[in-house]
């Protein structure tokens, strides 16, 4: 599955569609102890995490993460949100718990083959 | 360094913690462009940024250099802060005195040096109670 089918589907909101739409998501992947995130998150994973500010950002991008789903209905500040921009990071936010929001990616991945 | 075909140096700023990471950023797009496979960069920048986070958590800042040698990536990260009384128990994975502050912006895992240990090739701690730690990491490539 590629990010554009996951922006596509509307399941999240999307804040930030990042550098590279075309990339494939690999995994869903839930943590928020940032440095276990940074050691396990696979690379093109879509993380699934409660933990929103700058340094997420710098993990996913170092983690090499395909995009940051906040979930539990977390979102960026201004000034996270304009990080994950000029940094091509993409962004998506739900009121869904991790879990569920991680399962709907799963599920998806399921139906639309891969990737 | 001697040999070396490019040094890096960064300032690590104390207070700014929003722009802790940067320097692991900046070397992790620096090795990108120089063609080095995406495993050593992987490794490189899980090692530096913990070293950059808990120089920023733990002590005061200080100073990274990274020399990008034929064989290998070294990186220096030199602090002032207080330095580690304990190694080996800091170095355990689960260890962590990151006030409760700290712990809500997702640290405190007690991770960083185990990952740090784990993502270099060599590693070695060198600190002195209230003068500060000097961690050199290489990895190969
Ligand atoms: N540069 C440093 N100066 C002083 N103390 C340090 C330094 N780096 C690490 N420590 C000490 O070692 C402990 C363990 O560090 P480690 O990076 O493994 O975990 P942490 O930073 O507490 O949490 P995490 O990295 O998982 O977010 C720290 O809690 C701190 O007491
Ligand atoms: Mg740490």
């Amino acid at each position: 599955m590629t990010l554009n089918q996951l922006i596509r589907s509307d399941i999240f909101t999307l804040r930030n569609a990042g550098d590279d739409t075309e990339r494939a998501i690999t995994v869903p992947f839930c943590c928020d102890l940032l440095s276990i995130a940074m050691s396990r998150a696979p690379s093109g994973c879509a993380w699934v995490t409660v933990m929103a500010n700058m340094n997420t950002l710098a993990v996913a991008s170092l983690s090499d993460a395909a995009c940051v789903i906040l979930a539990e209905g977390t979102c960026f500040d201004d000034a996270a949100l304009a990080k994950a921009k000029t940094q091509g990071i993409a962004v998506f936010e739900t009121g869904l718990p991790v879990f569920e929001a991680a399962l709907k990616v799963h599920d998806l991945m399921g139906q639309t083959g891969q990737a | 360094m001697d040999g070396s075909l490019m040094t890096l140096h960064y300032d690590v700023s104390p207070t700014d913690f929003t722009r802790a990471g940067e320097a692991s950023s900046d070397v992790k797009n620096k090795l990108k462009q120089l063609g080095v496979s995406p495993q050593v960069i992987r490794k490189v920048a899980i090692a530096m940024y913990e070293g950059e986070i808990n120089m920023v958590i733990h002590a005061q800042g200080g100073h990274i250099t990274v020399d990008i040698l034929p064989t290998m990536i070294r990186m220096e990260l030199k602090d002032v802060g207080p330095g580690i009384e304990d190694v080996e128990r800091a170095m355990q994975a689960g260890y962590s005195t990151a006030p409760d502050n700290i712990r809500s912006l997702g640290f405190g895992a007690g991770m960083g040096l185990p990952n740090m240990k784990k993502y270099s090739d060599t590693m070695q701690i060198d600190t002195v109670l209230g003068v500060g730690t000097t961690v050199t990491m290489t990895v190969d490539l």
